[in-house]
């Protein structure tokens, strides 16, 4: 009897050090975020410039499946039976296309930036995420808030970051989480509403932007040089472009993406 | 392993064997109710084990109707497998199969431990892969036991001669080994372990094992019965999960362009897995009858075997 408690014992031990190590192996491994080698200067703001710009789309536009919150009832009343449409591809007038990530890939030399202490902030409202991406530096704060009046369950999948995955109340406080390394487009979902989804979009830097509805952005703050720039939108991928930016220098760049 | 000598055949109690055809029907259900929840993408939407962090019983909508239905029925047949274990234990007069059903307890509380695993670390591939793939062995155990307490298997049945080779038992049982294979390669695919091309390819494989093994029985044995019934279950369960299998994956294509999960999609995906179950549990019927017959498990059952005069197997073609 006790060669069989403990053999079962053993069973139920093996099977989390299987898993331990899997979690593990899903883990990143933690480094400590690099000390920066002795910055040249801070940016200087009395050189610093702009980039600034618009992404449109080229094309008829896709259609957007609508969602169907039924599967909730608390969802259907707290849209207020508002027809909604999947957030994948927002079109606004004239072309402007909106959740554009826009940003500094390349060409930055070796400055030092403050991480703001401000909290970025992830809202779920209406069985939706608002805004469907978020942006943000490394070692920010992430504030996810639930202001609907039942449960979500906020599961992030980082590839460089540790994931998580935690329940979220009516009520709660909010989830504060910081991303230790840069890392672009991390999926973030609801597995109780698996139509929610947003992406977080975490920099080492502070020059990015993301477009709204009339689809443009600006990049502030931008010290003199020339730079690859980049627009990632989450169904068409990525565009690069060369700007030069001079001193107290506003430059527009353009983005347009196509129907596939 | 024969328990009495000369003293006639062990029956299982109606009773007991007629709990374990419910037990069977009930994991079915659990199958079932866990191929929704992948398909529903609803295995985080409880992020808490063994229980919700709202308590026993969660508010039952989205993904939360789909994971928490999943524990319930998994605690119900939990239960039932604990009562047929002890059962078994005090009733059954084979040894081997008091340890069988003990067997299928140790499954079930190793599958509890599995899908806890798979919530508490973020459904890592590797144990939900594993979770999938124990799910199919417990099924297995059960439609096993069903059949060893059956009447048939414990009737007084003549031990056959198997002279052709290859024998349908080496073959059948390769057949459930590859089938196996194939459903863990699904549940890979199915949970991001790798993509679908080996999957696909097994489907070559088992098609052309499960159209071995029923050719050796519709031509060397169709006149024995639950030979060829089992066969032509086996054949009709493939054809079937073929055509769903084909169908799941033009679901799964279609499903990627909608924002959430939809029900025909669904329902075709929960189809294949679950008759991929069936499908399993056919070839190991088949496997196990062909052993019965023709040896060794007949043995385990009946008096020294004689080799049948001509005509004995005649029994068998009415059964």
């Amino acid at each position: 009897m006790k060669v069989r408690v403990l053999g079962l014992a053993s069973v139920i031990a093996l099977a989390f050090v299987v898993a331990g190590c899997s979690k593990q192996a899903s883990q990143p491994a933690e480094q400590p975020t690099a000390a920066p080698a002795a910055p040249a200067a801070t940016v200087n703001p009395a050189t610093a410039g702009e980039i600034t710009g618009t992404v449109k789309f080229v094309g008829t536009p896709p259609r957007m499946p609508i969602i169907r919150m039924g599967a909730d009832p608390g969802c259907v009343k707290d849209s207020h039976g508002k027809l909604v449409h999947s957030e994948q591809v927002v079109v606004g007038k004239d072309g402007a296309l909106a959740n554009v990530v826009v940003f500094i890939k390349s060409g930055l030399g070796n400055y030092s930036y403050t991480t703001p202490t401000t909290a970025a902030t992830l809202d779920q409202k209406g069985c939706m995420y608002q805004p469907h991406v978020v942006t943000m530096m490394v070692d920010q704060p992430l504030n996810v808030i639930n202001s609907d009046s039942f449960t979500h369950n906020i599961h992030v999948m980082p590839k460089d970051n540790p994931q998580w995955n935690e329940a979220q109340t009516a009520g709660a406080a909010p989830i504060v989480k910081t991303f230790h390394h840069a890392e672009m487009a991390i999926p973030v979902r609801c597995n109780i509403h698996p139509w929610m989804q947003a992406y977080v979009c975490v920099f080492a830097n502070p020059y990015f932007s993301t477009t709204g509805d009339d689809g443009t952005f600006t990049i502030k703050n931008v010290p003199p040089g020339t730079y690859t720039i980049e627009a990632w939108q989450e169904k068409y991928g990525t565009q690069d472009e060369q700007v030069t930016v001079g001193a107290s220098q506003t430059q527009k760049v353009d983005f347009s993406f196509k129907a596939q | 392993m024969r328990e009495e000598q000369g003293s006639g055949l062990a029956r299982t109690p109606r009773a007991l064997h007629q709990f374990i055809v419910f037990t069977t029907a009930c994991t079915f259900l659990l199958l079932v109710a866990g191929a929704l929840v992948t398909s529903n993408d609803a295995g985080l939407s409880v992020p808490t084990w063994p229980f919700a962090p709202s308590g026993i019983l969660p508010r039952m909508v989205g993904g939360v109707r789909f994971e928490y239905s999943h524990r319930m029925i998994a605690g119900f047949v939990g239960l039932l497998t604990m009562i047929l274990a002890v059962w078994a234990w005090r009733r059954e007069k084979r040894r081997w199969l008091r340890w069988l059903a003990m067997g299928a307890f140790l499954l079930v509380v190793v599958q509890a431990v599995l899908g806890g695993i798979t919530v508490l670390f973020d459904l890592p591939s590797a144990i939900s892969t594993a979770h999938a793939a124990t799910a199919q062995i417990f099924f297995c155990t059960l439609v096993a036991l069903v059949l060893f307490t059956g009447p048939w298997w414990q009737s007084d049945l003549p031990m056959l001669e198997e002279k052709a080779r290859p024998t349908l038992r080496s073959v059948a049982t390769a057949t459930v080994v590859v089938i196996f294979l194939q459903l863990v390669l699904g549940a890979a695919y199915r949970h991001n372990a790798f993509g679908v091309l080996p999957h696909v390819f097994g489907a070559g494989v088992v098609t052309a094992m499960v159209a071995w093994s029923a050719t050796i029985v519709l031509c060397r044995h169709r006149e024995i019965a639950p030979l060829r019934q089992a066969a032509k279950l086996l054949l009709t369960l493939l054809i079937v999960q073929v055509c769903l299998g084909v169908t799941a994956y033009w679901a799964v294509l279609y499903q990627n362009q909608l924002a959430q999960p939809a029900l025909l999609p669904v329902v075709i995906t929960v189809a294949h897995v679950v008759n991929g179950a069936l499908t399993l549990a056919a070839a190991l019927w088949l496997s196990l009858v062909a052993f019965r017959l023709f040896g060794p498990l007949g043995e385990w059952e009946l008096a020294p075997a004689t080799v049948p005069q001509q005509g004995q197997a005649a029994s068998l073609r009415t059964s």
